[in-house]
C-alpha cells in the first residue's frame, strides 16, 4: 500500500469562523478549517461536540448565523440542500434513510435524479431520449454496483437487507450523484470489524479511483486514524485540534476531551 | 494417439485455432458485468489468446514454463491458459481462497516465474510472497481497482498491447509455436490438497486431457453449443475438464458468473444444458426450496406435496424410459405443469440434459429430489490422476447407491485389499518434481491407486464405500467401513456428524452429533425446552429420535450381505459440537477419526463395557478463544440387530 503523506494544494472548500446556535444552545462556535481537493477529512469529537451540525451546514441543511462558507471559490451565505447537490456535494446520514420498499438499483437510481434531463412526459412514456438516458444512467449506476460489490443484492428491497448492506448501499446513491465532495456521517457506526474493514477499503477506494474528496465523521479512531489524511477535533462546538493523523493523536486537548478530564 | 488421429488438433491450442475457422462467430464465453451477460465469440477468444501469447514472448515467457493463474472463473483467465499453453507452457491454476503460505509452496515448488491474478486481493497474496521466492519475477492483473498505486506491476492490458507490437513486427510469432505443440506435452498441472502432507502438482498431458474430454462428451451425447456454467474454482480439475478441455474439444459456452454471492441468479438466466453440482450445494437448494415451501399459501404447499410424492414414483421411471401407467403419466404432465416446470426454473434447470454429482456421497433423498422432477442427475466417480472420468452413470442405469460404469477405455481392478485401481488413457503423466508419490501411487504399467475401497456390483457398477486405509474389520472378519455407515447417518437431517469405531471390536458402536438448526427446530414443534446443545443433546425425546434414523440406517444394511454384520449396535449422543478449533475436525470438516478416539476414550471405553451411562469432562476452546471445560452425563443406548440377513459368515 502506498504511503497516504500525500501534498494537496488546491482548497475545495473553507469553512470560516462559523458559528451556529439553536435558540439558547451554541452547537459550533468560530469554526475555521478547510478541506483540500483529493483528500479524506475526518471531523471528530466526543457525543454533542457538533460533528453532524458541521456536516449540515456545509451542505446547507442549517443556516449558521455567522461565518461563510466557500466552495470551489465561491462564498456562500445561505444555500439549500439541493443547490448544494447541483454543485456536487453528496452525503449519507448516520440514521439511514434509503427508500426501505425499493431494490439496491432502483435506491441508487435516485441518486442520478439530479443528473436527468429529459422531461417528465418522455420518462413516463420511456421511450425515445428518456430510455437513451435511462440506458446511460443505469450503466453508470452498474459501475457503481460492480465497485461496492452489491450484485447480488441488485434486486432486494433494502428493507430487507442487513445494516452493513444498507450502509453500502447508501453510499452507492451518494456516489451516483458523482459528487466532487462526498460528506459521510459516521460510515461505519453499528458495523462490526469485518464489515468496517470492507467499508474502509470502499472509502480508500472511492477516493483513489473517482478523485473524490472526502469528508467524514467517525467515532472509531482507529479508522479515522488509519484512513484520514487531516483531521478536525470538534468539542462542546469549538475546534480544539486540526492537523495530520499523528499531530492530532498526540495532542493534549484532544487527549483530554477524549479522556474526560474535568472541565 | 493414432497416425489417423494426428492430423487432428491434438492441443488445446490447435483445438481454439480450429473453433475460431469452423465456428468464428458462435459465442464462445460469456461474463455477467455491469448486470449484463457481455458474449465474447470464438474468433475473439482466439485473436485475444493470440495477442496475450505473443505478449508473454516479449516478457521472455520460454517453452515449458509455468505460469500461475489465480481468481475467480473469468473469461479472461481462461484466456490466460490457452495463451500460456499456446507457447508450450503449463498453466498451474492455483485456489482463489488458498492463504498465502499454502500458495507460497505450490509458485515455489512450481518454479514459476510468472503470475497472472484476477485483482488486488490475489496480487497481496503473491507480493507477500515475493519475499520469500524471489523467482517469481512476473506478476499480471487483470483487475485494476486498488491497485493504483503499487509498483512493479504489469496489467493484462499492457500484456495484450505488448502482444499487439510484437504481432505487428512477426504476424506468425503465435502460429509457429502452436504448430511446434505435440498431444505428449504437459498441459496443465493441477495441485491436490491431499488430506496429509504437501500438496502434489498433478501433471495431465494435452492428450489426456482431449481423451477424458471427448469420452465424456461421447458417454452423454453433448453438443457444439451446449451450455455450461463456470462457478467451481478453476484449480479443481472437473472445472478445468469442463469449463476448458470440454470447451475446446465441443465447443461449450462456458458462462462466468458475475460474483460468487450471484451464482443462483446467473445459473437461472442462463438456464445451462449442461450442469456440475457437489452434494452439498444440491442439498442447500434443496433447503431453501423447502424453506419457501414452507412460507408458501396452504394450496400451494398442498400442491407441492401432492405432486413431489407423485413425482418420487413416478418421475425416476419416466427419465429412465421404464414403463409407467397412462394415468400417472397425464398426472405428471399436470405436476409439470404445476410444480415440476417452475421449480425447475427458479432452479435454473429447466434446460438441464445432462447433470452430474461427484466427489462426495450424495443422499438418496437429495439425489432422486433431482431425478424425480425430470432432471437427468447423475453421479460420477472420477480424480485429478485420471483426468477425471473414471465411472458415470449411463443414461437408464441410475442408482444412487453407485457411481455407474467405467468410461470406454477406463479399465477397473480391484485389489486384494479392496481397493479400487483403474486404468485409461487419462492416467496422469506424474507428480511434478516428486518421483517417489508418483510410482507409488501408479504401477510401472499405468494403473493408478485411487485409494478408495470399492467393488463391482452385479449390474457392473462401481460403488464406493469408504478410503482404503480407514476401511477396517470386526473381530469376526466383517468388512466394517466407518465412512459408508457415516456418511448414511450423515444424509438424515437430524444428524449433523457421526463418527463410528468398530475395528477390531467385536460390533460397531457411533458417537452421534445432533444438528443444533434441524433439532433445535423438531423440539420447538414440540415444546420440548433447551437451553444448550448439551441439554438438547441429552433429552431422553432427542434420543429416541435419533435411535428411529439409526435403525433405518441398520434395517438399509442389512439389506447388503456384505455389510449386514456392520450395524451400529450401540450409540450415544456427543455432549458437545464437534469443533475444528478443538482439533476434532479438519478444517475442510472432515472428522478427525483417531483423535477423537483418543479424546473421548472413556465414552469409547463405555461403549464397549455394556455402562448404560457416564461421566465425561473434556476441555473445549470456545468462539472467542477463551479455554474452558466442559462436562456432564451422556447416555448410552443399545440396539437390536435387525435380521434381514443372516448376520454369521456375513464376509
Amino acid at each position: 500500500m502506498a504511503s497516504r503523506q500525500r501534498l494537496f494544494n488546491e482548497i475545495l472548500l473553507s469553512v470560516e469562523n462559523i458559528s451556529l446556535s439553536f435558540g439558547g444552545v451554541k452547537a459550533l462556535s468560530d469554526i475555521s478549517f478547510d478541506i483540500m481537493k483529493g483528500e479524506i477529512r475526518a471531523i471528530i469529537g466526543p457525543n454533542g461536540a457538533g460533528k453532524s451540525s458541521m456536516l449540515n451546514c456545509i451542505n446547507g441543511f442549517y443556516h449558521p448565523q455567522q461565518g461563510a462558507i466557500t466552495y470551489k471559490g465561491v462564498k456562500r451565505s445561505r444555500m439549500r440542500p439541493h443547490e448544494a447537490a447541483e454543485q456536487g456535494i453528496a452525503r449519507t446520514f448516520q440514521n439511514i434513510a434509503l427508500f426501505r420498499g425499493m431494490s439496491t438499483l432502483d435506491n441508487i437510481m435516485t441518486g442520478r435524479n439530479l443528473r436527468m434531463k429529459t422531461g417528465l412526459f418522455w420518462q413516463a412514456l420511456r421511450v425515445g431520449p428518456a430510455a437513451r438516458e435511462e440506458i446511460e444512467h443505469r450503466k453508470t449506476v452498474e459501475r457503481i454496483i460492480d465497485f461496492l460489490e452489491i450484485q447480488h443484492i441488485r434486486k432486494v428491497p433494502v428493507g430487507q437487507l442487513p445494516y452493513g448492506l444498507q450502509k453500502r448501499v447508501e453510499l452507492g446513491r451518494a456516489l451516483a450523484a458523482e459528487p466532487e465532495l462526498l460528506l459521510l456521517d459516521e460510515p461505519m457506526a453499528g458495523m462490526n470489524l469485518e464489515e468496517k474493514q470492507d467499508m474502509c477499503r470502499f472509502v480508500l477506494d472511492v477516493n483513489d479511483e473517482f478523485g473524490t474528496t472526502i469528508c467524514l465523521i467517525e467515532h472509531d479512531m482507529g479508522v479515522v486514524m488509519d484512513i484520514s489524511d487531516r483531521v478536525v477535533v470538534l468539542d462542546y462546538g469549538k475546534k480544539i485540534g486540526d492537523g495530520v493523523p499523528d499531530t492530532v493523536k498526540t495532542d493534549r486537548a484532544v487527549i483530554e476531551a477524549y479522556l474526560g478530564v474535568s472541565h | 494417439m493414432t497416425a489417423a488421429s494426428s492430423s487432428e488438433a491434438d492441443t488445446f491450442p490447435k483445438l481454439l485455432v480450429g473453433l475460431a475457422g469452423t465456428r468464428p462467430h458462435a459465442p464462445a464465453y460469456r461474463e455477467k458485468e455491469y448486470g449484463i451477460w457481455q458474449t465474447y465469440d470464438w474468433a475473439h477468444v482466439a485473436a485475444q489468446v493470440n495477442r496475450l501469447a505473443a505478449g508473454l514472448v516479449d516478457l521472455g515467457f520460454a517453452r515449458g514454463e509455468r505460469l500461475i493463474v489465480i481468481g475467480d472463473n473469468r473469461p479472461r483467465l481462461y484466456w490466460a491458459m490457452a495463451a500460456v499453453q499456446s507457447l508450450g507452457g503449463v498453466p498451474v491454476p492455483v485456489y482463489q481462497d488458498s492463504v498465502t503460505e499454502e500458495l507460497a509452496y505450490v509458485v515455489d515448488h512450481a518454479g514459476a516465474r510468472y503470475a497472472i491474478a484476477e485483482n488486488q486481493e490475489q496480487i497481496d497474496k503473491l507480493l507477500e510472497i515475493q519475499k520469500s521466492v524471489p523467482s517469481l519475477a512476473t506478476l499480471i492483473y487483470d483487475d485494476a481497482r486498488g491497485l493504483r498505486y503499487y509498483q512493479g506491476l504489469l496489467s493484462y492490458d499492457e500484456v495484450l498491447e505488448r502482444g499487439a507490437k510484437r504481432l505487428q513486427v512477426s504476424p506468425g510469432l503465435v502460429a509457429d509455436e502452436v504448430a511446434k505443440g505435440r498431444g505428449g506435452d504437459d498441459a496443465i498441472m493441477l495441485y491436490t490438497s491431499g488430506t496429509t502432507g504437501r500438496p502434489k502438482g498433478a501433471v495431465l498431458s494435452h492428450d489426456n486431457l482431449v481423451w477424458a474430454a471427448k469420452a465424456g462428451a461421447e458417454f452423454d451425447g453433448l453438443k457444439a453449443g451446449d451450455e455450461l456454467l463456470s462457478y467451481l474454482p478453476m484449480a479443481w480439475v472437473g472445472d478445468h475438464l469442463f469449463s476448458y478441455a470440454q470447451g475446446h474439444v465441443v465447443g461449450l459456452v462456458v458462462n462466468c458468473p458475475e460474483s460468487a454471492a450471484t451464482v443462483l441468479t446467473d445459473l437461472r438466466e442462463i438456464g445451462p444444458t449442461y450442469y456440475f453440482a457437489p452434494p452439498r450445494v444440491l442439498e442447500n437448494l434443496i433447503t431453501q426450496v423447502m424453506i419457501r415451501m414452507e412460507d408458501a399459501s396452504v394450496l400451494k404447499r398442498r400442491l407441492f406435496q401432492y405432486f413431489m410424492a407423485l413425482a418420487r414414483t413416478v418421475g425416476p421411471a419416466l427419465i429412465d424410459g421404464r414403463p409407467v401407467g397412462p394415468l400417472d403419466r397425464l398426472l405428471y404432465r399436470l405436476g409439470d405443469l404445476l410444480v415440476y416446470g417452475p421449480l425447475k426454473n427458479t432452479l435454473g434447470m429447466s434446460r438441464v440434459r445432462v447433470a452430474y454429482t461427484a466427489g462426495e456421497a450424495v443422499g438418496p433423498e437429495i439425489f432422486n429430489f433431482y431425478r424425480s422432477l425430470g432432471v437427468n442427475m447423475k453421479q460420477l466417480y472420477g480424480q485429478t490422476e485420471a483426468s477425471v472420468f473414471v465411472t458415470i452413470h449411463p443414461d437408464g442405469e441410475v442408482y444412487s447407491d453407485t457411481v455407474g460404469k467405467p468410461v470406454s477405455k477406463v479399465e477397473l481392478r480391484i485389489a486384494e485389499s479392496g481397493e479400487v485401481l483403474y486404468r485409461s488413457p487419462g492416467v496422469f503423466k506424474e507428480y511434478f518434481k516428486n518421483p517417489q508419490a508418483t510410482s507409488d501411487t501408479k504401477t510401472e504399467d499405468g494403473w493408478v491407486h485411487t485409494g478408495d475401497a470399492g467393488y463391482l456390483d452385479e449390474r457392473g457398477h462401481l460403488k464406493i464405500i469408504d478410503r482404503a486405509k480407514d476401511v477396517g474389520k470386526l473381530n469376526d472378519g466383517t468388512l466394517f467401513a466407518p465412512k459408508f455407515i457415516e456418511n448414511k447417518l450423515k444424509f438424515f437431517p437430524h444428524i449433523n456428524e457421526a463418527v463410528t469405531f468398530g475395528h477390531g471390536r467385536d460390533f460397531v458402536a457411533a458417537f452421534v452429533n445432533i444438528d443444533m438448526v434441524a433439532v433445535g427446530d423438531w423440539a420447538e414443534r414440540r415444546n420440548i425446552a433447551y437451553a444448550s446443545y448439551q441439554e438438547l443433546a441429552a433429552h431422553p425425546a432427542v434420543c429416541d429420535l435419533i435411535q428411529q434414523e439409526i435403525e433405518r440406517v441398520n434395517r438399509d444394511l442389512a439389506h447388503d450381505p456384505r455389510m449386514a454384520g456392520a450395524q451400529i449396535r450401540r450409540f450415544l449422543i456427543l455432549h458437545k459440537a464437534l469443533e475444528a478449533d478443538d482439533g476434532e475436525l479438519t478444517r475442510t470438516n472432515k472428522v478427525r477419526r483417531g483423535f477423537i478416539g483418543e479424546r473421548y476414550k472413556v465414552l469409547v471405553d463405555a461403549l464397549y463395557s455394556g455402562a448404560r451411562d457416564v461421566h465425561i469432562k473434556v476441555d473445549m476452546t470456545f468462539e472467542d478463544g477463551r479455554k474452558g471445560t466442559i462436562e456432564g452425563d451422556v447416555a448410552i443406548r443399545d440396539l437390536v440387530p435387525q435380521h434381514a440377513m443372516p448376520l454369521e459368515q456375513a464376509s
